[in-house]
């Protein structure tokens, strides 16, 4: 499949721009500057940039716990993201819901979720609106191998294909569901295996090859846009930070993570550029620089940004009901 | 006596249980690991036949346990985060509560599910939810809460060795607290309260972490000459009405509080039970202190606001002397 030119330098600047900002927001959490539970996409970012260049605003995804990464892909705007992490009223949740919860609905983000599993039902039912509103949106559930045991997986998957709901489902399939690697949580390697059991098309791509996944997100939403329904697309990948911020990853080695950095997405995709002069080493630094720039200054809005006031936390429960303050 | 955290102490107590009673297992996500750390050591001792790590699955976490329970067993399921109990809450309402019962009393589920309630940590909507209120709504469950080291040993080794369906709230932000512990594990019987602290003047009943704050309370409250009661339920069902009616006849005030947001929160179905039974006593209106009612809020501000404080207790006690 060609990419254009263009398209590919609007890739690997999402890509490049997820990284800087999780980097960035690792160095935060570990001087303290941030708290809560923050789970970074470093390693990860073909996927969600892979998939989303394949979509609109008009469409929707549901993301996750480790949601950064796809929001970035979707079109979110950083600094807003920052704020959100430094829990400010300029965040994108006025500091409500912080990492796990950041959404921007008129990017067609339902939202992070701090609920392993919880995208598939909120995905499908966007599917089934948009059926129902005979719109060709589309509706792209973001979620991990851990995530594919929950039951909620096989009622939507089962849901999306007798109703053909314009869904697709793709799997971050990065070895591991918080602690446990894939072999001991489920007795299958192909996650897109299971596919066969709803009628549906499953593939499984590599997922650190952004060429891969953008191929195959591409025929698959394409055909759920067509009114030919659901696909499950399996992206083989890896988390090179732990978990959570903080976790100490006893149940890995260092060389498991340095054997996953020689096939890092951004790496691969930066050479192909290079080397197919797509694009020139100049180019490519000014690029970087200013996302680096950018994210500085996310920091620095976020930093500078106020606290919401305490008692905003009465507010946006209800459309029409600001809740009793505290007395 | 020794000194021990609270996320020691329930470890511990379920290592002497399962020494004990080979019938004992915990099942849960990542429990060789944990991410409190509290089962850790429980694995490197009994090993993965007896703490078992389960796949993202709390619907089958819980009714397997229902199963297992059910079929001679004594499973210890954990949820790590009460949160997610919302997933299981098939095979907790309609399935381990009520079998019994259906069944003509022909079956018994000795079974204790742990989950890791309360906020302070910044850990957002989803993370951080104290939900006790809609387990003792539940005819066939009972529930317990420990609020210090001590409790969740004698606590832990009644709910394992009971023959009915036990939940376990741990708060998390007790894990890392320390208290002291008695050498010779003993059980305490569910369904009976403590004095925290003699007081005249006025009763505070609290739960969980908020035990620790109504303390402080107390304290400061002390220096202004306000001798105040805690009353520590320990297990919110089966609940010790006596206990607490007696201390309120003595104090003739009381002050709930529960870190729940308020609406229908478990202490609301305390305050019923002491306007139904112990009207005589109170010479003062019942106060009630809970969280906001909004879903946990992630900014540090904002969850200080919604969470109760030592300030919200003393302000309370003031408010009827
Ligand atoms: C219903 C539910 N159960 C458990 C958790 C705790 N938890 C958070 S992330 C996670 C692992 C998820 O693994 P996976 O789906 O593979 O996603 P990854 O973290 O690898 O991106 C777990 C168990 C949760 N948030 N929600
Ligand atoms: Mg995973």
């Amino acid at each position: 499949m060609k990419i254009s030119t263009e398209k590919l330098i609007s890739i690997y600047e999402k890509m490049f721009r997820i990284r800087a900002f999780e980097e960035k927001v690792g160095e935060l959490f570990a001087k303290g500057k941030l708290a809560g539970f923050v789970h970074c996409y470093v390693g990860e970012e073909a996927v969600a940039v892979g998939v989303c260049q394949n979509l609109d605003d008009k469409d929707y995804i549901t993301s996750t716990h480790r949601g950064h990464g796809h929001l970035i892909a979707k079109g979110g705007i950083t600094k807003y993201m920052m704020a959100e992490l430094y829990g400010k009223s300029t965040g994108y949740c006025k500091g409500k819901g912080g990492s796990m919860h950041i959404a921007d609905a008129s990017k067609g983000i339902l939202g992070a979720n701090g609920i392993v599993g919880a995208g598939f039902p909120i995905a499908t039912g966007a599917g089934l609106s948009f059926k129902y509103q005979k719109t060709d949106q589309v509706a792209v559930c973001f979620f991990g191998d851990g995530a594919s045991n929950r039951g909620t997986f096989h009622e939507s998957l089962n849901l999306a294909s007798i109703w053909d709901l314009p869904v697709v489902y793709v799997c971050e399939n990065n070895m591991y569901g918080e602690f446990t690697p894939q072999s001991r949580h489920q007795k299958i390697n192909n996650i897109s295996d299971r596919a066969a059991s709803y009628g549906i098309t499953g593939v499984s791509v590599d997922g650190n090859d952004i060429f891969a996944v953008y191929e195959a997100a591409s025929l698959a939403i394409d055909k759920a846009r067509k009114g030919g329904g659901p696909t499950l697309l399996e992206c083989k990948t890896y988390r090179y930070r732990g978990h959570f911020e903080g976790d100490p990853q006893e149940y890995r080695t260092k060389e498991e993570i340095e054997d996953w950095r020689r096939k890092d997405p951004i790496i691969k995709l930066k050479k192909h550029l290079l080397e197919n002069k797509i694009c020139d080493e100049t180019k490519i630094n000014k690029l970087e620089e200013n996302i680096n720039k950018e994210i500085l200054e996310a920091v620095e809005f976020a930093e500078e940004s106020p606290n919401p006031k305490p008692e905003e936390a009465l507010e946006n429960v209800y459309t029409d009901i600001i809740e009793e303050a505290r007395k | 006596m020794k000194e021990m955290t609270y996320g020691k102490a329930i470890c511990e107590a379920i290592a002497y249980e399962m020494r004990r009673d080979k019938s004992v297992f915990v099942l849960g996500e990542d429990v060789s690991i944990g991410v409190f750390g509290v089962t850790k050591d429980l694995f490197k001792e009994f090993g993965p036949s007896r703490v078992m790590d389960t796949p993202i699955t709390e619907t089958a976490i819980i009714g397997a346990a229902v199963g297992a329970a059910a079929t001679g067993v004594r499973p210890i399921a954990e949820i790590m985060f009460m949160d997610f109990i919302a997933v299981a809450m098939d095979e907790i309402v309609n399935q381990a509560a009520k079998m019994r019962y259906m069944f003509g009393g022909k079956i018994t589920l000795p079974l204790v599910i742990r989950c890791a309630a309360g906020a302070g940590i910044q850990a957002a909507g989803q993370h951080s939810q104290s939900l006790e209120a809609w387990f003792t709504h539940i005819p066939g469950l009972k529930v317990v809460y420990p609020s210090t080291p001590e409790d969740a040993i004698g606590l832990y080794l009644s709910a394992i060795r009971d023959d009915n369906p036990v939940i376990v709230v741990e708060n998390k932000s007790l894990y890392a607290v320390k208290g002291k512990v008695e050498d010779e594990f003993k059980p305490i019987p569910l369904g009976r309260a403590e004095v925290k602290r003699e007081g005249d003047d006025v009763t505070i009943f609290a739960t969980g972490a908020c035990v620790s704050k109504a303390m402080m309370a107390a304290n400061e409250l002390e220096k202004e000459n306000i001798n105040c009661e805690i009353i520590d339920p320990r297990t919110l069902f089966p609940f010790d009405k006596e206990t607490l009616f007696k201390s309120i006849e003595k104090t003739n005030k009381v002050i709930l509080v529960t870190e729940e947001n308020k609406r229908g929160a478990f202490s609301a179905e305390v305050a019923a039970l002491i306007a139904e039974e112990a009207f005589d006593y109170l010479d003062a209106p019942i106060v009630r202190i809970g969280a906001i009612n909004t879903p946990v809020p992630f900014s540090k501000v904002l969850e200080e606001y919604y969470l109760p404080s030592v300030e919200d207790i003393k302000k309370a006690v003031k408010s009827i002397m």
